[in-house]
């Protein structure tokens, strides 16, 4: 028994099964404790009032939209190197949870800006990555869709997956730098205000809580995708008839 | 090893003189995406002038994806290609003589057509310059990035959509130091500076992207 047998998805399967409970009490737990600590311990900002608590779920959100993609990467790259049909699902299942958490980033960041900058969207560098970001993960979901072939569609997508990981630090700073020349400094978000203990707090506790919502939802993705690819084998056909 | 890719490219050449109509389709539709800016958002020269170098840019990029999709699909479809696969030669070899051919074929035009476009948004002749400048560092980049989006959506339904959606995102940096050196000559600053991230960028695709091209291409063809 070593960290191989898990990489067989029979054994993944009942590993993930076990795993999924824990992972979806503590999101819970340390969501609402965080929310808690967000909403009535955090106290009011001086500056920005009561529409700064947007951040406790926009920056958690943005920071998973990122560090998905690079987990997606890791396991596109493992897979494309072991040759692993773990790793593939592995990343299949991480997708849609990281286009929602950018889609989310976006959507909350426009609620925020609104009251702070007077303006819905702007083209910011940090705004602009953000929703290249999400074209990207939206290709590769497509890409995924239009390819019936498993093999094909797993291999596929994990190139995309690199080859836009490569590219996302580039594009960030291209797009930085655009923005210096075109809009002169007029909002700079880079300024980070000394942020009081507690804010900083919540803040993790809620990102910790989308770290294990993540891991929760990819295992019962990836125990679905398990089932469907190995639907021909014996101890899957045992499992369904033991639960219908 | 420069054998195989010069006769990759003398094939692709041959084929292309021999079917005039669709490198002619593609400059056509640079022309027309160009001339419809002027039609939407009106005829001021100063604006015109302003906004000229991220249209032209943008109008490029569409016009050089329009083609991208046959890049591997004409061989693929009578089979031809399997078989250039299947040689001793390296893949990666085979895929930089196809993104060369389509480059030269595709994106030299645009470089010829582009001045009389610059003429019609009122830029002047330094920006034009630079915009010809931009345009011969940055277009390769769009035939080797794209090379990895043809091959990835070979032979897939509605391929030709799904490969914009694929490679616009990426092709985002080439766009931004493109229309920026134009820009920057025209606002003062100079061009030195994004034509040289530029540079970087293209050699940068032009290491990474025809061996992600070729293991895509692999994958496709399984």
């Amino acid at each position: 028994m070593n960290l191989y047998t898990f990489a067989s998805p029979v054994t993944f399967y009942h590993l993930a099964g076990k795993l999924i409970p824990w992972f979806t009490w503590s999101a819970i737990l340390l969501t609402v404790v965080g929310l808690y600590l967000s909403f009535f311990v955090a106290p009011t900002d001086f500056q920005q009032s009561e529409a700064y608590r947007i951040i406790f779920i926009h920056v958690p959100a943005a920071w998973m939209s990122m560090f998905i993609y690079l987990v997606m990467a890791f396991w596109g790259a493992i897979g494309l190197a072991f040759n692993t049909r773990l790793s593939f699902m592995m990343a299949r299942a991480l997708a849609p949870t990281g286009a929602i958490f950018t889609f989310i980033a976006l959507w909350t960041g426009a609620w925020w800006g609104k009251p702070m900058w007077g303006a819905w969207w702007v083209w910011d560098a940090r705004l602009t990555s953000e929703l290249i970001l999400l074209f990207l993960y939206v290709g590769i979901i497509a890409l995924w869709a239009a390819i019936d072939d498993i093999k094909r569609g797993d291999r596929a997508g994990a190139l995309l997956t690199l080859i836009g990981a490569i590219n996302i630090p580039i594009i960030y700073f291209s797009v930085k730098w655009w923005n210096t020349l075109h809009q002169g400094a007029s909002i700079s978000l880079t300024k980070a205000p000394s942020m009081a203990k507690i804010m900083l707090i919540g803040m993790l506790v809620m990102a910790i809580a989308a770290w294990f919502y993540t891991i929760a939802v990819a295992l019962v993705r990836v125990r679905g995708i398990i089932l469907e690819r190995e639907r021909q084998s014996e101890w899957v056909k045992e499992i369904l008839e033991r639960e219908t | 090893m420069h054998r195989f890719i010069l006769a990759v490219l003398r094939r692709d050449l041959t084929l292309a003189a021999r079917r005039r109509g669709d490198w002619l389709i593609a400059q056509f539709f640079f022309v027309m995406v160009a001339s419809l800016f002027p039609l939407g958002v009106g005829p001021e020269p100063e604006m015109l002038a302003r906004i000229g170098p991220g249209v032209l840019w943008v109008a490029a990029t569409l016009a050089s994806l329009l083609s991208l999709s046959r890049l591997f699909a004409d061989d693929h479809h009578d089979g031809s290609l399997e078989h250039m696969v299947l040689s001793p030669e390296p893949t990666v070899l085979l895929v930089l003589g196809k993104s060369l051919a389509h480059w030269l074929i595709y994106c030299i035009p645009l470089l010829i057509i582009a001045p009389v476009l610059g003429i019609q948004f009122n830029l002047p002749w330094d920006a034009i310059l630079v915009l010809e400048i931009s345009l011969l560092l940055g277009t390769p980049i769009l035939s080797l990035l794209g090379g990895v989006g043809a091959a990835l959506t070979l032979g897939l339904r509605g391929g030709g959509v799904l490969l914009t959606l694929l490679i616009l995102p990426l092709y985002v940096p080439a766009l931004i130091f493109g229309a920026g050196a134009v820009d920057g000559v025209m606002a003062g600053t100079g061009a030195q500076a994004h034509l040289s991230l530029l540079g970087a960028f293209m050699v940068l695709s032009l290491m990474i992207a025809p061996w992600i091209a070729a293991a895509a291409l692999r994958v496709s063809l399984e």
